[in-house]
């Protein structure tokens, strides 16, 4: 700004905005994170199998986001709290243009705060591994770990879906979870070959998350793909490479896991399916605390 | 008389809009700002493009150009949101990059290329080399990946002992 002097430039940021909108403060009165965005739905692209998807991944980001802050003040150093709040409001950020193209497109018309604070446990759409408390910061690595790599995988196939914002969404998720894999291998790799404590303790948490680790592979949701990326039977559908997205998630798991002196415990997966709405007993009291203040303060704005 | 103000006045009032979280930058210096354009009825439209997903100053920089607009003399002023193709800090400015280094943020190198198909993994591969901005060494080391803002990681310079913050590439 050429009427500001170098010293000041945050000066600037204090300026009230008369222009009448509702922001109280930094970072208030956003709602609609798809302000703008052509939001028309191509033809031959069903609007009901796009809001499955956004719903399922966004609720899969927002329950991990709320878990991710549940470690602010308890992180083993300031630099790892800093790194998962971020972590976890690139997913939160996720949510909300995930929520705002689900209301778009499953016909309600809501905004992102009535999926994300309005709905009960059973309307929930994602995978039971995101809602299990953290027990160990080794757990939070390698539910990370797992979530991320899948959840990368399959946004590099979703950027190439049919509808034009789920497809942008995904395209830019893939850049901000490629730095959240990065962080849970990096971690993963230190701990497993690190002393005889951690090492046990990456153990224990891998034989934790193994049991919930097909429902977050097998519960991919289908979506269509863009005309010109239909395979050459001409099915413009995702379904068909599924496959892929399982494949990619184990073989970066393996190679994590092998450097980091670890196995992946080969252990029955656990029956039901978050994807269903059948989740354990931790996620209700999850939401009872992330929608405390929207319910008791209906009216309130933010 | 009283002209109506240009398209050329638009987007000079636009493009020095101060990023919220970055003042010392325009939204033109980050690559924020894609576009500004009058439409037949006057209206100004201008096309922003988020940087991070979650990134909270996206609201705040809608509002700070409406409100630069209108008091520029636009009466009519239109925000669209643009998210493909994605943001990334490539498309930060020479200007831009000069300008954080000034400030003591060392600015992004050239961003991963992202091709179709898996992002491939990369395991106890050394990181790559950030420049100290304030005693310009290259012997320095990363503190941790993620900062106080969403784009940007902590650095510590061995030579001249000051810790810095280094803006990701993406």
């Amino acid at each position: 700004m050429s009427d500001d002097t170098d010293d000041h430039v945050y000066l600037s940021l204090a300026e009230g905005h008369d222009d009448g909108d509702s922001r109280w403060a930094f970072g208030t009165g956003f709602e609609d994170p798809l302000h703008g965005v052509d939001t028309s739905v191509p033809d031959g692209v069903d609007p009901a199998e796009v809001a499955a998807v956004c719903l399922a991944l966004g609720d899969d980001a927002l329950v991990s986001a709320q878990r991710l802050a549940q470690w602010c003040t308890r992180a083993p150093e300031l630099e790892e709290e800093v790194a998962l709040a971020n972590i976890g409001l690139d997913l939160l950020g996720q949510a909300r243009l995930l929520y705002a193209r689900c209301g778009q497109v499953d016909g309600s018309g809501r905004g992102e705060d009535a999926y994300a604070y309005t709905r009960d446990a059973a309307d929930f759409r994602n995978v039971r591994l995101a809602e299990l408390p953290d027990t160990d910061f080794a757990f939070c690595v390698v539910r990370l770990l797992v979530l991320s790599s899948w959840r990368l995988a399959l946004f590099g196939r979703l950027a190439l879906a049919a509808d034009p914002v789920l497809a942008a969404v995904a395209a830019k998720g893939v850049a901000e979870l490629a730095y959240h894999r990065q962080y849970a291998a990096d971690w993963a790799l230190r701990l497993g070959d690190g002393t005889e404590e951690s090492h046990r303790r990456m153990r224990a948490a891998l034989a934790e998350v193994a049991p919930y680790l097909d429902e977050v592979l097998e519960a991919e949701p289908p979506f269509a793909v863009r005309a010109d990326q239909a395979g050459p039977s001409g099915d413009a559908r995702h379904t068909g490479d599924a496959d892929a997205v399982r494949r990619e998630t184990l073989d970066v798991l393996g190679q994590v896991l092998s450097a980091a002196g670890l196995d992946l415990p080969a252990v029955p997966a656990l029956p039901g399916s978050g994807r269903r709405g059948e989740h354990t007993g931790h996620l209700a009291p999850l939401l009872a605390e992330l929608q405390s203040v929207a319910r008791a303060h209906p009216e309130a704005t933010w | 008389m009283v002209t109506a103000p240009s398209l050329h006045t638009a987007r000079r009032v636009a493009a020095e809009v101060p990023d919220p979280e970055l003042p010392m930058l325009t939204l033109a210096d980050l690559g924020v700002l894609r576009d500004v354009r009058l439409a037949s009825d006057g209206t100004v439209v201008a096309s922003l493009t988020p940087t991070y997903s979650g990134c909270p100053a996206m609201a705040e920089m809608r509002a700070d150009v409406a409100a630069r607009l209108r008091g520029a003399g636009f009466a009519k002023v239109e925000i669209r949101t643009v998210l493909d193709p994605p943001w990334s800090t490539d498309l930060i400015t020479a200007h831009g990059r000069r300008t954080l280094r000034e400030y003591g943020i060392a600015p992004p190198g050239p961003a991963p290329r992202r091709t179709p198909g898996p992002v491939p993994l990369v395991l106890g591969a050394p990181r790559l080399a950030v420049g100290c901005p304030r005693c310009g060494s290259a012997d320095t080391e990363e503190t941790s990946r993620f900062s106080a803002t969403a784009c940007k990681s902590l650095w510590r310079c061995r030579a001249c002992r000051e810790p810095f913050e280094h803006v990701k590439e993406l």
